[in-house]
Order: C-alpha cells, then structure tokens, then sequence
C-alpha cells in the first residue's frame, strides 16, 4: 500500500487498517455468523428431508444394511464428544490434549466416510436411484457426505495448523469454528439416520 | 459536540459546496486488471482440469453433463482463487496473515477489495449491466410479439429468451437494491466502520461474475427454455443449458446466504452506541428483514436445483412421472420463490420510505408499525407459497388456507402505503428525481397490489392463471416495486457515492418518461391477461393483435428511456457538479460524512442521540460525532480532511470550505 499522493477517499487507509486489525468484535461476531450459516444449512436439509418424506412417506426396503449404519452413527457420535474436547483442551492451552483429540475425531470420521461409502456401493445393488426409495437414500446421504468431507476438510487444517503451533487459549477461533460445524454434521446425522433407517 | 440544524428543504438545493482537496492528484492505477484476468486465467485451467479430470474418471465427452458439473465447480474455484481467493483466504488455511487488495486507484473495483463501499458499488455496476442485458431480452420477446404469427424468432428460441430475461431479472431484483444499496449505506447508516465479515463481503460479490457468465454462457450448451422458474418435469428432460442454469443459481443462492448474514450480523453486532432497535433508520430495517428470509429460504432454490440436477445425472427420480412428482419441485421452489419477491420489495420499501420521510421533510409515519410490517411480511411470506399452485392438482383442502394466509399479507404491505401517504400528507414536498420516482413507484405498487388480490383468490386465479394478467402483475411489482426502488435509490445515493450530483432536468424526465412507458406497456397486458392470452408463447390469436402492438410500442419506448438513465449516470459521475456531503439535508449518518466518504468511515466515533427522522422537531438530533478524550493519546490529525468535512455537514453551513 503506498501512501503518497493519496487522495481525500483514501486518506485514512491506515487508519481503517488498523480498525481491521482491532477485532474485539470479532469474537461475537464470529459466533453469530456461524450459527446464522448453520440455521441456514438446516433449511437447505429440512427441504431435502421434506422431499423424502413427500415423495416416499416412511417406507423403506428391508434390505437395509441396519448393524452398518449403527456402527457409523456411533462412530460419527463419538467423534463429536472428541471434536469437544480437542475444543475444551486448546481453551485451557493443553496442546497435546488437543492434537490427540482432534487426530481421534479426524479419523473417526474417514471411519465414517469409509463405512458410508462401503453402504452406498451396497445400496446400488438393493435400491438403485431410480427406484423413489433410492432417490431419497442417495440424495440424503451424499448431500450429508458432502458436509462430512467440508468439515473433515476444515478439521484437517485446523489440524494441521495446529501441529505446527497456530492455535492457544487466546487464539483459537478456527478450532471453534470447525467444531462447531463438525457438531452440526453430526447432528444432521442424528435427523437423517432415524429418517432413512429407523421410520 | 455540534448540533445538526434542521434547515427546510432549499428548492434551489444545495450543488455548490464542498472540500477543495479534491485537486490533489489521484493515484496511477497499476496493472488494474491483473486480479481479473488472474481469475480468468485460473478459471479456464480450472475448467480445463475439470474436464479432464470427470473424463478420465467416467469417459464421455466435453460437452456431457456430469462433465460440465465437474468443470464448473472447478472453474468456479479457480476463479474465486485468482481473483483475490488465495491471498485473502488461502494464505489463513497456512497459517499467514491474510492479505486484501488495498489498491487507491480506480483499480480497487477490479479488485478483491473488502471496503463495503467498493463492494456496493461493483455490485450496483454489475446488476445495472446484467439488467440492461435482460433489458435487449425483452426487448426482443416484445418485436416478436408485436404481431401474431412467428415473426424474429422462432418459438423455442422464444421460449428461451423469456426464460433468460426471467432469471437475469430475478437475479436484479434479489440483488439490486440489497448488494448494492444493502452494502454501501448499511454499515454507514449503523455506523459501522465496515461490514462484520468484509472478506466473505467480497467473496460473496465476486460470486456474482460466475452467475453471469454461467447464465450467459448456456446458450453454448443449448440453452435453456423451462422458465426462470425451472419446472420440472422439462427442467430434466430439456437441453443441457439448464445445467449450466442450475449451477449458475445454485452459486447465486450462495451469494444471496452469504450478504444476508454479512447484513444481520453487521446491524446485530456493529451499530453505533446508542443506536437502538427503535433508532434504526428504515433502510436498515428493511435490509435486516429482507435478510432474515435471504439467509433461510434461499436454500431452497438451491435444493429443489440439486435435485433437478441429481435427476439428470445421477438418474434418481424424484420428477420422473412414474415414480415421483413434478409437484414436489413446485413445493420446494415457491417456497423460496414467494418469499424471493419479498425479498425483491422489502429493500424497495425501505428504499421509499428513506426518501419519501427526508424529501416530504416530516417524520416518517408509524414507524413502529412499519417495522412490524416489515417482520409480519417476513413471517407471513413463508406461509403462502402454495397459492402459485392453485391449478396445480395439490390436495383440495390447501386451497382455503393459503388464499386467506395470502391475502393477509395485503396488511402489512397495506401498513407500509399508509405509512408512506401518511408521511407525504401536509409535508412540504421538495420534488427532486426520487420523490418523482417514489410517486411511480406508489402507483406501480398499488395496481401491483390490487390485482394481486384477483391472483390470491382462487375463483379468479383459476380463470387468470398463466394468462398474460400474471404477467402485467408480477412486473407491477417486481419491476413497480423493486426495479423502481433500486432507480429510486440510485438517485437518492448518486450524490453520496460519487460526490457528484446527477442531472436533475435528465432525472426528472426519466424518471416521468419510465413510470408513463412502463403502464403504457403492461396495463393491455391486463386486459390481454383478462381475455384469455397464454404466458410463455411466442404466438397468439389475432384477437390480441391490438393489445400487443400497442404494448411492444410502449416497450421499446420503456427501454430506450433506460439509455437516458446510464447517460445521465455515466456523465454526471464524471462531469457532474459537485454535490457536497449532505445535498438533501438528511439526518441519517451516511449523510453526516463527506461525499463520497473516506476509506474509514467515520473518524470521530458517531454517537447516536434521537430518531433518524424527526425533520422539523425542534432542537431534535440523531447522531453526533464524539471529540476524542483527551485523556487518551492523540490522534493523528494533522491531515484529517474527512474529520473537517464531518464537521462541515454537521454544521450544514453555505460557506465555501475552501
């Protein structure tokens, strides 16, 4: 950024830099943006969970895969107690505690990708898409494994940020903000598993 | 502390003051365009790699829709990467402070700039671009229609273009008033310094270029001719332009979900001290209502697109006959697309009511009660979706429910009339372009209104469904409501964004010129409408004839009034006199800085001290600028041009500051 000659409109660059750098509003802000996104990601699988329900009411095949599925919802559960902790453990400086946390969390959840994938290939053969059952299955399972592979994403670098120091008690905004999400793709799991297999 | 004096409207105006520190030169632009064309350039890899990559996984040529999928999405990334991407974004997920482009020059638009000002700008030049461009489209469906028979286009090529000029107007009027005006006054008027999230603000904005090139550029892949409303069953069966279609608004929706929570969490978390909820100037109200259903609903456009799109390539079959129902896409869309007009209006409303308070120089009537208004349509809207669907075959007993839902939102919008006739009512009217432009839009909106009711009501809406009358109405509103708004504002903010006041003959004429063409097109398509002429066909009985020659005529006179309004805009941004800070004698806080403000916008902290609208209450003050303690360290201000300019307006004196 260069300074001289500046004219009236841009007179006071430094001064609105710092004003950038100043973020003690930062923080609620933060907060509210992120669960303002997630309200809105509800919508968007409300809208699909309102289509399954519309196009297929509650019937589902009993070919189900069902001791699967429990075991990747456990898996997915279980992560998220780990993705609060690997939260808790950064707050309180607690570096190791974290990096173990968040490497258990992340790997839960390949554990669960893999286990969803490994269902899909299956499920090809059962319900195909083309069958109205099939349609909902495929559609709210990839839409959920799309946001699974976001936040393992995010997680990851948080992680890998992480392992090279970034994030302290007072610094640590990104693993909040990344746990949080991953809270809430475990939580859509919650809705989109009774929905799918247990109705 | 200064006081800001309430002076009566001068019917002269006010052109002749203003800093002198304008002769300072203004920095070199350099190499201006290189974000942009890094952008384009990774874009065209990013497409290529796309290409590449969904066929060598699946096989298939370029042109198959999987592939397109891919591509986009990589492209899409590519570009948001080149533009700006990598050094604001990219540069955190390693662990470096980010980077922004802090350009001085003119170059600063062309740019990944996260000053909201800049961004509100580029958004207003994008959509004013894109809505002359729906513009030529109607203009060309109008010749064609101009006589019965197939005359410059053929049928499907119609179909087509009425399907480009829905969406690109759609997208104006979702994003017109609110990305450009939303982005540029809000944080002013909460007396922000900038947006909560200046950097999703950009990337949000930068969203935009995509959707245009995405929409413009399906017409490569046959186009796409389902409506902006996307309908399926044809949205799957038809050619695959409508992927592009899909993509293109799927990452519009993004757009649209990012600036709305920018927008409630700037009015949530950043306003000026005492600037209290029942303080709120009524732009920023509406653009928090508005935002409340953007940031919700809009998901379901994008969802009921997902699921067109899985339909054609992952083969499920969720429209198709057999299995599912065309009426499930019908659901999903309107219950984004209701609430969409409303999200088109609000800002309108706020908009009007903005400038109908300032140039009536009265308080705005029932303030109160117009944001309960505002918050009524933002509950209400989410409730009447299914009154689109009437005639298509849903359950019986939805029918009641939805007309009566529907036809209470006739109060609040009716709360925002009176409120607007109430302000106007013994005001001394200072009749200057938007206030011309408000009157239009009064009478646009009323008749838009009016026939709405024959719409919500099923026995009419039975007989004028997908008849021309529809089509009168919703342009009675969208383009009465929105369209007229979004001019409206850009003569009310042309003097505080460039400093520069408009041609007031040129902006009275055209803002005359529009209001008379537009009803000359659109009031035959009532009658029209009323007898029986179809939607969406590029033929009719000759019946029509009469009807239609005399609307295509006014049309073409609609449009070319558009070219007064660019000239006027264009000339006057650069050859325009100077308009000083406050040219209206406004009250809200974006008229207290100067014109156009600094970088930073407010450099004495504003304290908010009364109602923004109390024009001719004696003594009243909204806002003053706080002097610094002088027990903490000083500030520099030595160079403080803006600080002298704040002073300046506050004062509101007519003394030469030079």
């Amino acid at each position: 950024m260069t300074t001289e000659a500046a004219p009236l409109d841009t007179s006071h660059d430094a001064t609105h830099e710092e004003w950038h750098q100043d973020t003690s509003f930062q923080p609620r802000a933060n907060v509210l943006g992120l669960w303002l996104f997630i309200i809105s990601e509800v919508f968007l699988f409300s809208a699909f969970l309102a289509a399954r329900f519309y196009t297929t009411g509650t019937d589902r095949p009993d070919d189900l895969n069902q001791n699967l599925a429990l075991a990747v919802t456990i898996v997915l559960l279980i992560s998220s107690v780990s993705a609060y902790l690997a939260e808790t453990s950064i707050k309180f400086n607690n570096r190791r505690g974290f990096i173990i946390s968040l490497g258990i969390t992340l790997l839960m959840g390949m554990i669960f990708m893999g286990g969803v994938t490994f269902e899909l290939r299956e499920a090809a053969l059962h319900f195909p898409p083309e069958t109205p059952y099939g349609s909902s299955y495929f559609m709210l399972i990839g839409l959920h494994a799309f946001h699974v592979v976001t936040g393992l994403i995010a997680l990851l670098i948080v992680f890998v940020l992480g392992v090279r120091g970034f994030f302290g008690s007072t610094n640590s905004w990104g693993v909040e903000g990344a746990v949080k999400y991953w809270h809430f793709v475990d939580l859509a799991w919650v809705f989109i598993y009774p929905t799918l297999y247990l109705l | 502390m200064t006081m800001l004096e309430d002076s009566p409207a001068q019917s002269t105006g006010s052109t002749a003051q203003d800093s002198s520190t304008e002769t300072k030169p203004r920095p070199k632009a350099r190499r201006p365009f290189r974000w942009v064309l890094r952008g384009v350039v990774l874009a065209i890899i990013g497409w290529a790699t796309g290409v590449a990559l969904a066929i060598a996984i699946r096989g298939g040529s370029p042109t198959d829709e999987i592939v397109v999928i891919v591509a986009y999405v990589f492209a899409l990334i590519g570009w948001l990467a080149g533009v700006g991407g990598i050094e604001a974004f990219g540069r955190q997920w390693i662990g470096k402070k980010p980077q922004v482009n802090t350009d001085p020059s003119w170059g600063r638009y062309f740019g990944f700039s996260i000053d909201h000002k800049v961004i509100g700008i580029q958004y207003g030049v994008t959509l004013i671009a894109v809505l002359l461009i729906g513009g030529l489209a109607a203009m060309i469906m109008r010749i064609e229609l101009a006589s019965p028979g197939v005359g410059v286009v053929d049928l499907d090529d119609f179909n087509k273009i009425v399907s480009m000029h829905g969406i690109l107007m759609v997208a104006v009027a979702v994003a017109g008033v609110l990305g450009a005006f939303g982005n540029y006054v809000v944080p002013i008027q909460v007396g922000a310094q900038d947006m909560a999230f200046p950097r999703i603000n950009a990337l949000a904005f930068w969203l935009l270029p995509p959707v245009a090139v995405g929409l413009l550029g399906a017409p490569l892949l046959g186009s796409f001719n389902a409506g902006w409303t996307a309908y399926a069953p044809l949205s799957v069966v038809n050619e695959s332009g409508q992927i592009l279609f899909n993509m293109a608004i799927i990452t519009f929706g993004l757009v649209s979900i990012l600036g709305a929570i920018n927008i409630i969490v700037t009015v949530i978390t950043m306003r000026a001290k005492g600037l209290t909820w029942g303080r709120l100037p009524i732009f920023t109200w509406a653009a928090f209502s508005t935002s409340l259903l953007a940031f919700t609903v809009t998901q379901f456009f994008a969802g009921a697109l997902v699921l067109v799109t899985m339909d054609r390539v992952v083969g499920t079959s969720f429209f198709a006959p057999e299995v599912g129902t065309s009426l499930l896409y019908q659901h999903i869309f309107w219950f984004y697309s209701h609430p969409a007009v409303y999200i088109m209006v609000i800002p309108g409303f706020g908009v009007i009511l903005e400038l109908t308070t300032t140039f009536a120089r009265k308080p705005l009537f029932a303030y109160k009660a117009v944001v309960a208004a505002f918050l009524g349509i933002v509950g209400l809207s989410v409730v009447v979706w299914a009154h689109h669907m009437f005639t298509s075959g849903m359950a019986d007993f939805l029918h009641g429910p939805f007309m009566i839902l529907t036809e209470a939102i006739s109060i609040p919008t009716g709360i925002i009339f009176l409120s607007m006739i109430g302000t106007l009512w013994q005001g001394a009217l200072w009749f200057r372009t938007p206030l011309v432009m408000a009157f239009g839009w009064l009478f646009n909106f009323l008749i838009g209104g009016i026939t709405g009711i024959f719409l919500a009501d099923i026995a009419t809406d039975i007989h004028l469904h997908d008849t021309y009358f529809v089509v009168a109405h919703f342009h009675y509103t969208i383009v009465g409501g929105a369209i007229f708004a979004l001019l409206a504002a850009s003569f009310y903010w042309f003097p505080k964004i460039t400093g520069r006041m408009y041609n007031e003959k040129l902006g009275t004429l055209f803002a005359i010129w529009v209001t008379v063409a537009f009803n000359l097109t659109f009031i035959p398509l009532f009658w029209a409408g009323m007898n029986g002429m179809n939607r969406r066909i590029g033929d009719y009985p000759d019946a029509y004839a009469g009807a239609n020659r005399f609307a295509s005529f006014a049309a073409l006179i609609l449009g070319a009034s558009f070219l007064l309004f660019v000239w006027n805009m264009l000339y006057s941004a650069i050859r325009g006199p100077k308009a000083g800070p406050n040219p209206w004698n406004a009250r809200t806080l974006e008229w207290l800085i100067s014109s156009p403000p600094p970088t930073h916008n407010f450099v004495k902290e504003p304290v908010v001290v009364g109602a923004p609208y109390d024009y001719g209450v004696e003594g009243s003050v909204h806002a003053y600028f706080k002097d610094p303690d002088p027990a903490a360290p000083p500030e520099p201000t030595t160079e403080d041009v803006s600080a002298e300019v704040q002073d300046e307006a506050l004062a509101e004196s007519q003394e030469e500051v030079s």
